[in-house]
């Protein structure tokens, strides 16, 4: 028989793979962010766009679905953070809505904004998507200045509607972990799918910085998720409390969750390693699983074991929770299953994804398709 | 309980998510239907193995995604919009509506991108019969994406399948199969995509007609026409049969707005269908708004009634019946009376919340036991949005708008069930290149329709008002808690964005056209 609360426990874990889903296609970022410092001529960031432009309809449907995942099982997520930290999505969207018509406007003729406006999009979405995505799914920890009446009407505290995010220390810690971790993973990427050895070695040289970058600030938020306090739920009657260290109490009271992010921050590092050390080129097939998995943990002890995953530092009894975020049993029932087909859609998404890589990117491999960015 | 809401934050709102919906949908239509037309032209290429269909294909694929990637640009904007600026609105119905979104997202929107990157990208790297069922698979994905977010759309014009949930203040889905098949769900999701596949064979047809005045690609040309000709013929009788359909669902669930579109103020037995009309105000009022009368009109006598219900004794209400109740053999509930019983439902439901708040167990199980009274449920909670109405005249969406919309999109229908029949019989003689005149109407209909598709939406959209829920829920109560300034401002951007991006578009199609197909292989 399956509980309600089986349910809601599913649904966050389908949130949660999603998430880090998105978070390592968000190479595609990565990617475009270097577009203007990475490439020494013109031939290299046509190559490197191409890479990117071929994989960028795949980070933008992950993001529609986790958007409508999240509406459908946690709808009220969706209402107060959407319709709160309204200047925070806005930017987000955005972002995104540019570059979309990018990579296929960019080199076409008659462009009459310009290519250089198109690669600008680029790297202005590049840069701040995943910044922006990483800073807001920070206040999953930090908490955001809401409350909710008894309709469950959202009331957003501050003026700057979501905006305020940017200035806390852990938000940007976050924001720029993920940045610089879509950064490499981009670059990991370039490696392993572009052939030109100029390139990969300068990608390479990147990567020192980029990799460092990434563990330091992801360090610093780690350190400070792990030594904060968070707001915890009692089981029995609903409320919520202050409670110290209530992460690091989460990673231990759910070692599969401790187990999973090891793992998948042993899997950064090696992917990372092996491609600066031993000039490996197959370093992403490390770092893109090596992400879904720390992103994964990241999320479990974000809403599991009876913590509020979007606190209100406002008021707390505000802030919500799987429980009393979630659709109902019907709903969240008969979501589960359609979530079966998710392994199906998977499986012909490897195929195609396989299909089209299996010859590396040239300046040659891109004429022989016609289909050029 | 009733808020007072700044009405130009839910203007502000309003424009916005139009804006948003209306450039969206200039480039889904296309999408949808030119998804088919370059499956169909691959097959071709496929069973043939002639160069001049690859050639054929490619060129309008090439069409295709300078118009699919505007789409998707401006359609995550849509999707997040029910959260940003509709937040009391995604917690109210969130449990239905979210679903259909979540599924599209599954279950299209994966296929479609997952595929469109081997119909790009694959021409030399996967098997001529694996790229074709990527084409295939393309259009399906995106025609199913449609199924979805019209589902939820559906839902809100006629909900169904849910109870509401006093707990929680807000509906919950019990019946999935209710909100699929919802009657307005299928009428909608047929109309919809037979008119984007009218609308991509017109596209199609009018480019090819721009070769042929230019005596270019002639062969492309010739046969793009006769495959969108058939194509266009088949989809506009679907339009029209959908429509049909779809307006007799509409009488039975949104009278206000079937009454609207038609201008159809005084209710009776023969009532005429107005094929054409110019509206002026009339003497006479319903509350504060003014009435309208016909300058002059076209009418067919009975056909309302007989198209209504089959016989043309059938008794079709005219808004002012609606709105302030008809006699007792009519039985119609007046908007009075349903503001007065939705007001009796928010009542119990605040009764609720306060015995909560008490923590009053007794008042807590005796007002649930109201909720679970089907009596409550059909004849108060069922008018639970009109609580919230000012006056009855509120329940009156803007009649001009919906009446003219609905008659030129009926209009220009019927006028591409003429091109389209005009083409064929013009192809079958063999002297279509030689009947300029028509070449020219065929190329001048392009614009004509996006015209017809936009009033569609205008219609489904405008004539629904005041409610973004039929009856649960009026707009300004959806509304998100922002201040005026800060939607104002994203309404500028995007409107700056949206229409630049679309100049951008434009000149981009007009020259991938100028070029043509041979340009591909060079």
């Amino acid at each position: 028989m399956i509980s309600y609360l089986f349910l809601q426990y599913y649904w966050w874990m389908i949130i949660s793979l999603l998430a880090g889903l998105l978070i390592f296609l968000m190479f595609v970022q990565g990617g475009q962010s270097m577009i203007f410092s990475l490439p020494v001529n013109n031939s290299q960031k046509t190559m490197i766009i191409n890479a990117m432009g071929r994989k960028w309809e795949f980070t933008f449907t992950t993001l529609v679905t986790f958007g409508g995942a999240f509406f459908a099982s946690f709808p009220l997520f969706y209402a107060t953070s959407f319709g709160g930290a309204y200047w925070l999505w806005m930017a987000i969207l955005f972002s995104f809505t540019i570059q979309a018509i990018a990579y296929e406007y960019r080199s076409k003729p008659a462009n009459v904004l310009g290519q250089k406006t198109f690669d600008i999009f680029l790297l202005i979405n590049g840069t701040l998507g995943p910044f922006l995505i990483g800073t807001a799914v920070a206040t999953f920890f930090t908490g955001s200045q809401f409350s909710l009446d008894q309709m469950n009407h959202v009331r957003w505290q501050t003026p700057w509607h979501g905006l305020e995010a940017l200035l806390n220390g852990r938000n940007l810690a976050l924001g720029l972990a993920v940045l610089f971790l879509a950064r490499s993973n981009g670059l990991l990427y370039i490696i392993n799918s572009i052939d030109d050895n100029d390139l990969c070695r300068r990608a390479v040289n990147k990567l020192m910085v980029n990799s460092v970058a990434f563990l330091a600030f992801f360090l610093l938020f780690v350190i400070t998720l792990l030594i904060s306090d968070a707001y915890a739920v009692n089981g029995k009657t609903g409320q919520i409390v202050i409670e110290k260290f209530k992460y690091l109490h989460n990673f231990i009271m759910m070692p599969y969750a401790l187990i999973i992010f090891l793992a998948g921050v042993c899997a950064v590092l090696y992917g990372i390693g092996v491609t600066i050390f031993r000039r490996d080129k197959k370093g992403i097939w490390f770092t893109g699983p090596g992400t879904i998995l720390v992103v994964l943990a990241l999320f479990l002890v974000a809403g599991l074991n009876n913590t509020s995953f979007y606190p209100s530092s406002f008021d707390p009894g505000s802030s919500l929770t799987i429980k009393n975020a979630s659709s109902s049993f019907f709903t969240l029932k008969t979501m589960m299953f359609v979530s079966f087909i998710i392994p199906f859609v998977a499986g012909y998404i490897w195929y195609a994804w396989k299909a089209i890589n299996n010859k590396k990117i040239t300046n040659e491999e891109m004429k022989e398709d016609g289909h050029v960015y | 309980m009733i808020e007072n809401v700044d009405m130009s934050l839910v203007d502000w709102s309003r424009a916005q998510f139009a804006l948003t919906a209306i450039y969206h949908w200039i480039f889904v239509p296309l999408t949808l239907g030119l998804s088919f037309l370059v499956a169909m032209m691959e097959t071709v290429y496929v069973r043939t193995g002639r160069e001049e269909w690859k050639r054929m294909t490619r060129f309008w694929m090439t069409l295709f995604g300078i118009n699919f990637a505007i789409g998707v640009a401006t359609g995550i904007i849509l999707e997040f919009e029910f959260g940003t600026n509709w937040s009391n609105y995604s917690w109210f119905v969130g449990d239905i509506f979210g679903a259909p979104l979540a599924i599209e997202g599954i279950l299209a929107f994966f296929l479609e991108s997952t595929f469109v990157a081997v119909m790009f990208f694959g021409w030399n790297k996967v098997s001529k019969k694996f790229h074709l069922a990527s084409s295939w698979l393309v259009a399906i994905g995106a025609n199913l994406s449609a199924l979805w977010i019209l589902v939820a759309n559906a839902w809100m014009q006629n909900p169904v399948g849910m109870v509401f949930n006093p707990d929680t203040a807000r509906n919950e889905m019990v019946d999935f199969w209710a909100v699929l098949f919802n009657p307005v769900a299928v009428d909608k999701f047929l109309h919809t995509i037979f008119s984007g596949f009218l609308l991509a064979s017109v596209f199609v047809m009018g480019v090819s007609a721009w070769f042929l005045l230019k005596k270019r690609e002639e062969w492309m040309a010739k046969r793009s026409i006769l495959i969108a000709s058939i194509f266009g013929l088949f989809s506009s009788l679907m339009v029209a049969l959908t429509g049909d359909s779809s307006a007799k669902t509409l009488a039975v669930v949104q009278p206000v707005k079937f009454a609207a579109f038609e201008a159809h103020y005084t209710g009776g037995r023969n009532a005429g269908l107005t094929v054409i009309g110019l509206l002026k105000d009339s003497d006479r009022n319903i509350g504060e708004k003014k009435e309208k009368d016909f300058v002059f009109s076209i009418k067919i006598p009975n056909m309302l009634s007989i198209m209504t219900g089959g016989d043309k004794d059938v008794y079709v209400p005219g808004i002012r019946e609606l709105v302030t109740g008809g006699n007792n053999e009519q039985n119609i509930l007046s908007v009075e009376k349903k503001m007065e019983n939705g007001r009796i439902a928010l009542q119990v439901l605040n009764d609720y919340k306060n015995a909560k708040k008490a923590n009053n167990k007794e008042q807590i199980e005796s007002v649930r036991n109201i909720f679970r009274d089907k009596s409550f449920i059909d004849n108060y909670f069922r008018y639970f949005g009109y609580a919230f109405l000012r006056s009855p005249e509120d329940a009156i969406p803007n009649v001009p708008i919906a009446f003219y919309s609905f008659h030129l999109m009926v209009m220009l229908g019927f006028f591409f069930i003429a091109v389209c029949a005009i083409s064929i019989f013009l192809l079958l003689r063999g002297t279509l290149q030689k009947s300029r005149w028509f070449l020219w109407i065929v190329l001048l209909s392009i614009p004509l329709a996006y015209i017809a598709s936009e009033s569609g939406w205008i219609l489904a959209e405008m004539g629904r008002q005041p409610w973004i829920i039929q009856d649960l829920m009026p707009v300004s109560q959806a509304v998100s808690h922002l201040s005026v300034g800060s939607v104002m401002t994203t309404f500028i951007l995007f409107a700056v964005l949206f229409t630049a991006l679309l100049i951008a578009e434009v000149s981009i199609m007009i020259r991938q056209i100028k070029i043509g197909p041979k340009h591909q292989e060079e």
